[in-house]
């Protein structure tokens, strides 16, 4: 292949003056953090509730909790992407949808994506956080009612702990795929890492060199990622207690 | 809620829509799906080999696969895929690839990560003894594999298959990225044109949510008769 490599460009200034390219793709991750990190935020606190809320006994908890389920996980995340950008904000009333509409940039980007991974995200906690309270044994329910614990508490003493510490890995999992999924906010002009490559392969014509750099950048960050989870899985261990490990699953 | 929402601007484009658009996300489906599950099964199939030169290969291709952004990879095939060509037909200059070949290709390579770990998965699930049994009976490698053991694991992991197959369906909305006309791509022109987003982004995400829940629904119900057949 023909292709000539000039790494050079890296340290070339962008055409925006910030600095170098590989600043430039630097500060982009640092956007793809950020946006992970606050849809993490939401995706955690919804979907720990969702989930939570579908194992109980009230059919109509449960039933309201599918529902949410469904809605977020069969309409593809690009699309949910353009709601929550373009539509929302003409659905609201008119007051907040100006205001929404003149946050200046990257704000007006980024909250909309926060939002949406928030929400997809969610979803996928939810049914980890339904699955791990589904794979304790029964008996611990009926020991906690045995105990004389009520219904919450035998949720926050015996169960959600447990599971808790059961879905860790798959949650590192899930939080891998928001930092990766919060790629496609480059569709609503959103900056980040992926944004950043290809907006510095156009300004540059260095194709290659920008989308290798922010592939390493990519699975650098991913190594830190899985190995602070590692770390986190091994403090919050308790002694005895095997996490079981899950079916494979479908994912993207 | 629905005041001033032009259902009109929906009906007027519906053949444009679905003719062009929903016929480009399906064949994409379809063909990525095919090309993504054969490539799968022989990534699977050499993350498993004793040789540790193709296990590490194929290890290494799905790990790289499963870090980075699938719209990065979109990226990537479409600047890669017309300097593959050049090379392969030994031009001196890139060959321009249309849209949709190169989504053709990064869908196939991409989902074939992902197939390759559910059928890996479904090859392990398949007792030890039953390869025995083939070698035993005088089978080869190729035998044993063809005959006995990928038709067991294809029928344990078709659930899980499908639901990786919706998973692509929507997947390739992100086809978007590279302008491609697909159904997302097609709506987003009109929408752009009339300036109608609330209604072509509202009618996608129906659309969109319609296919995949009645699909996610069939796979439930066959998850259940395999269940009782096993």
């Amino acid at each position: 292949m023909n292709y000539t490599w000039h790494w050079r460009v890296l340290f070339e200034t962008e055409p925006g003056g910030t600095g170098t390219y590989l600043q430039y793709l630097l500060a982009g991750l640092g956007w793809t953090l950020a946006t992970a990190l606050a849809a993490w935020v939401i995706a955690l606190t919804i979907g720990a509730l969702v989930g939570t809320l579908r194992t109980t006994a009230m059919p109509w908890v449960v039933r309201i909790g599918n529902l949410y389920v469904e809605i977020f996980r069969n309409i593809p995340l690009i699309v949910q992407m353009f709601l929550w950008f373009f539509v929302v904000p003409e659905l609201v009333p008119t007051a907040l949808g100006d205001a929404i509409k003149q946050m200046p940039p990257p704000w007006g980007m980024f909250w909309p994506a926060v939002l949406c991974l928030g929400f997809f995200t969610s979803v996928r906690v939810a049914e980890q956080v339904r699955a791990g309270i589904n794979s304790l044994p029964r008996g611990q329910r009926m020991a906690g009612t045995a105990m004389g614990l009520t219904g919450a508490q035998t949720y926050r003493y015996v169960v959600l702990p447990q599971s808790f510490r059961i879905i860790l890995p798959p949650l590192t999992s899930e939080f891998l795929n928001v930092i990766k999924n919060s790629s496609v906010a480059l569709t609503i002009g959103l900056l980040e890492l992926t944004g950043r490559a290809r907006a510095m392969q156009e300004f540059s014509f260095r194709v290659f060199e920008a989308f290798a750099t922010a592939t390493v950048i990519y699975l650098l960050t991913n190594l830190v990622v899985v190995l602070l989870m590692r770390a986190l899985e091994n403090k919050v261990r308790v002694p005895g207690l095997i996490a079981v490990s899950g079916a494979p699953q479908a994912g993207h | 809620m629905f005041e001033g929402y032009d259902f009109e601007v929906i009906r007027t484009s519906l053949p444009y829509l679905f003719r062009e658009g929903m016929t480009f996300t399906v064949t994409l489906t379809l063909i990525a799906m095919t090309g993504g599950i054969i490539f799968g099964t022989l990534l699977a199939l050499m993350r498993l080999s004793p040789f540790r030169v193709l296990s590490g290969l194929a290890g290494a291709y799905v790990n790289l696969m499963r870090s980075v952004p699938l719209v990065l990879v979109i990226f990537w095939f479409f600047f890669l895929v017309p300097y593959i060509g050049a090379w392969i037909m030994g031009a001196s200059r890139p060959i321009p690839v249309g849209a949709f070949l190169s989504a053709a290709i990064t869908f196939t390579m991409f989902e074939a990560a992902y197939y390759c770990e559910i059928m890996r998965a479904g090859i392990q699930s398949i007792p030890r003894g039953q390869v025995w049994s083939g070698y035993a009976l005088g089978l080869t490698y190729r035998h044993t594999m063809a005959q006995v053991v990928l038709p067991q694991a294809f029928r344990n992991m078709l659930p899980v298959l499908l639901t990786q197959t919706i998973i692509l369906f929507q997947d390739t909305s992100l086809v978007y990225v590279i302008s491609a006309t697909d159904f997302l791509g097609a709506a987003a022109k009109i929408a752009n044109r009339d300036y109608r987003l609330v209604e072509m982004y509202t009618f996608v995400a129906v659309v969109y949510f319609v296919i995949s829940y009645a699909l996610s629904m069939l796979v439930r119900r066959l998850q259940d008769r395999i269940a009782i057949v096993r």
